[in-house]
């Protein structure tokens, strides 16, 4: 594996440098797709949403979750006397590091991630179904029944909607030839649908796409797969007894989800950092300003890197964004329809759209 | 034997449909007004807070009873108002000590506001008066007065209505004092009448203030009116007021004939 801009020749300075990156985009990116989430949901429902809270000059409520989490860290922690201490308070850590180490084999843009994984897509998808651990382990020692329901509900959840997920990835290995996230992306640049027209794997790949979506709703326990923290039946699922910052763990957990699986979804379908098929923003700048008779300017590959990071984060963003309109549109799906859902119409779809690409990739 | 989920239907339309609304909803502006910033425009007879204008009050206690709440607090002495004139009888009165209003009880029914016959009781739209101790909600006298300031006007009468019965009756009493000073300034003028009609004037005056004229459509000037350009409307309206100056100047000279 080549690598990365973040890889110096001291291994203890690129570890580091790494790790800040990494915890930085960790503590930004969820609190963007948060505000997205208060935001955009309130405009849906014809609110405002969070207005006071800023930060320095800019209003609009854009502080809302910092002081939210200010608000969380100095609310009593509760825990049940039934409750299994030492698991119930490992729990949201948990579910919350997946998230986190899935981060380190992102690409976010050319030359920009943490680590260049042969395996890539088989670490990241295997690593972010963990989380589903905390949220049994915090369903159990919780010593609460709706607690429990709701954990079952989960582990049930997980696995109906693993297999759609894995399939729907599975087709672009397939198509790709490779595991890792980085030739990914860049094999989308090299293709060319019936050998013309670049594009990304989204096209060819619609169905495992959005198996792919909705199978990461559904493993966010977003709605309308929120079923597991159904609040109308059994209050919050595993979270019901978990108070301050432990709950503002299982919270940030989700939104780092909904960051993690966007970003999975952007790289294996979207193109990453290619802000259209087969081309960079150097390359648009360069076609741009070429139009204009000026001459194609040089890019400082950090530079270039940063341009990516930007693209791969429209992306993401984009996608969470839909994530959040899903969740302000659809009702919640029964139990049962969501099993049947999964197993009777996704999880067919993905093996005959694997077949399908199998096919054509024999014959092309 | 429990009958069976039917199987799931094709995703329909309606999922896009329903993704178009709360799309459109997002770009549309919402309606929420920022409250402590922007303060709701209320309705003038917006049921806020109660106001007391203590003047007015008479303690007849009738808002305290029917309070479905018996939040009204009254407390009142009784006071002995000596007589005006020599050998009259002393008087008595009510003085209001205490009118508080427990507006952690109140329900805001307004009874209280229907019932005062001195109209002592108004609403005010003031909503700020929230508190962090429940006591602190029983408002006294003092503040309800104050709250008097911050009620609205009450409604514009309509067009043509008669006046208000205490407004009537004011400008009679005006009209009337005015007279009886001019009477008195002038008593020199007509000296042979002054004995007799001196006295009699402001009656006479009196009675003629009470001349009613049943208003009628004076054509002369209605059709002159209408022949200056005005409208039909205007003219009509006005050749009925002329009617009615015309009958009662009328009216008043036969009256004074009659007497003179
Ligand atoms: S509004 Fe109703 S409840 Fe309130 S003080 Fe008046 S009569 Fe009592
Ligand atoms: S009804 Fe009116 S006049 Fe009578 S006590 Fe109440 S406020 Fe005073």
């Amino acid at each position: 594996m080549e690598p990365g801009l973040l890889d110096f020749p001291s291994l203890g300075l690129s570890i580091a440098v790494k790790l800040l990156i990494m915890v930085g985009f960790f503590l930004t990116a969820p609190l963007v797709a948060g505000y997205m989430e208060h935001k955009v949901l309130a405009h849906q429902q014809d609110r405002l949403g969070p207005m006071e809270a800023g930060i320095g000059p800019i209003k609009h409520g854009v502080g809302q979750l910092v002081a939210d989490g200010a608000k969380f860290i100095q609310k009593e922690d509760i825990v049940p006397t039934a409750a299994d201490k030492w698991v119930f308070s490992l729990a949201p850590g948990v579910a919350l590091v997946p998230a986190l180490v899935v981060m380190l084999v992102l690409p976010l843009g050319p030359g920009l991630f943490g680590e260049n994984l042969g395996a890539g897509v088989f670490f990241a998808l295997a690593v972010s179904s963990v989380s589903v651990l905390g949220v049994l382990m915090a369903a159990w020692s919780s010593a609460n029944k709706y607690s429990l329901m709701g954990g079952i509900r989960a582990a049930a959840q997980l696995i109906a909607y693993e297999l759609p997920l894995v399939l729907g990835a599975a087709a672009v290995v397939l198509q790709a030839g490779t595991l890792s996230l980085v030739s990914i992306v860049e094999a989308q640049a090299d293709f060319r649908i019936f050998g013309l027209l670049p594009m990304w794997f989204v096209l060819p790949h619609a169905i495992g796409f959005l198996l792919f979506f909705v199978a990461s709703l559904a493993e966010l326990n977003r709605p309308p797969f929120d079923m597991p923290i159904a609040d109308s039946e059994i209050i919050f699922g595993h979270m019901t007894e978990y108070t301050g910052i432990k709950y503002a763990f299982f919270m940030l957990a989700e939104y780092a989800g909904m960051v993690v699986l966007s970003a999975i979804a952007t790289v294996l379908f979207l193109g990453g950092w290619y802000v259209l098929p087969g081309v960079t923003v150097p390359e648009l700048i360069n076609w741009v300003v070429a139009f204009f008779g000026a001459g194609p300017f040089e890019f400082h590959p950090v530079v270039a890197g940063l341009l990516g990071v930007g693209v791969t984060m429209g992306k993401i963003f984009t996608l969470v964004f839909v994530m959040v309109w899903f969740r302000a549109t659809f009702p919640r799906l029964r139990e049962d329809q969501l099993q049947r859902m999964s197993w009777l119409i996704l999880i067919p779809l993905g093996l005959l759209n694997i077949v399908v690409i199998a096919i054509a990739k024999v014959l092309a | 034997m429990p009958t069976l989920p039917k199987l799931p239907r094709p995703p329909q339309i309606g999922l896009l449909k329903g993704l178009g609304v709360t799309l459109k909803t997002m770009m549309s502006p919402s309606t929420t007004q920022q409250y402590p910033h922007v303060k709701p425009d209320l309705p003038p007879r917006t049921r806020g807070v109660i106001a007391l204008m203590e003047e007015n009050c008479t303690v007849c206690m009738l808002c305290g009873r029917e309070c479905p709440d018996w939040c009204i607090y009254i407390d009142s002495h009784k006071e002995v108002v000596p007589p005006k004139e020599e050998g009259a009888r002393a008087r008595t009165r009510n003085v209001l000590d205490r009118f508080a209003i427990d507006f952690a009880l109140c329900m805001y029914c307004g009874i209280c506001v229907e019932v005062c016959p001195f109209d002592a009781l108004f609403w005010s739209p003031e909503f700020e008066y929230s508190t962090y101790s429940i006591r602190e909600l029983t408002h006294e006298k003092e503040q309800l007065r104050v709250w008097m300031d911050t009620v609205p006007p009450p409604p514009e009468l309509d067009v043509g209505a008669d006046l208000p019965k205490e407004i009537e009756d004011g400008l009679k009493a005006a009209r009337q004092a005015a007279e009886k000073a001019a009477a008195a300034a002038a008593p020199s003028e007509a000296p042979a009448a002054a004995g007799k009609a001196g006295g009699d004037a402001p009656a006479a005056q009196a009675a003629e203030e009470d001349i009613h004229v049943e208003a009628q459509v004076d054509q002369e000037v209605f059709d002159q009116l209408v022949a200056e350009g005005k409208s039909e409307r205007v003219a009509r309206a006005k050749a009925k007021a002329a009617y009615v100056r015309k009958e009662k100047a009328r009216i008043r000279a036969e009256r004074a004939g009659g007497e003179g």
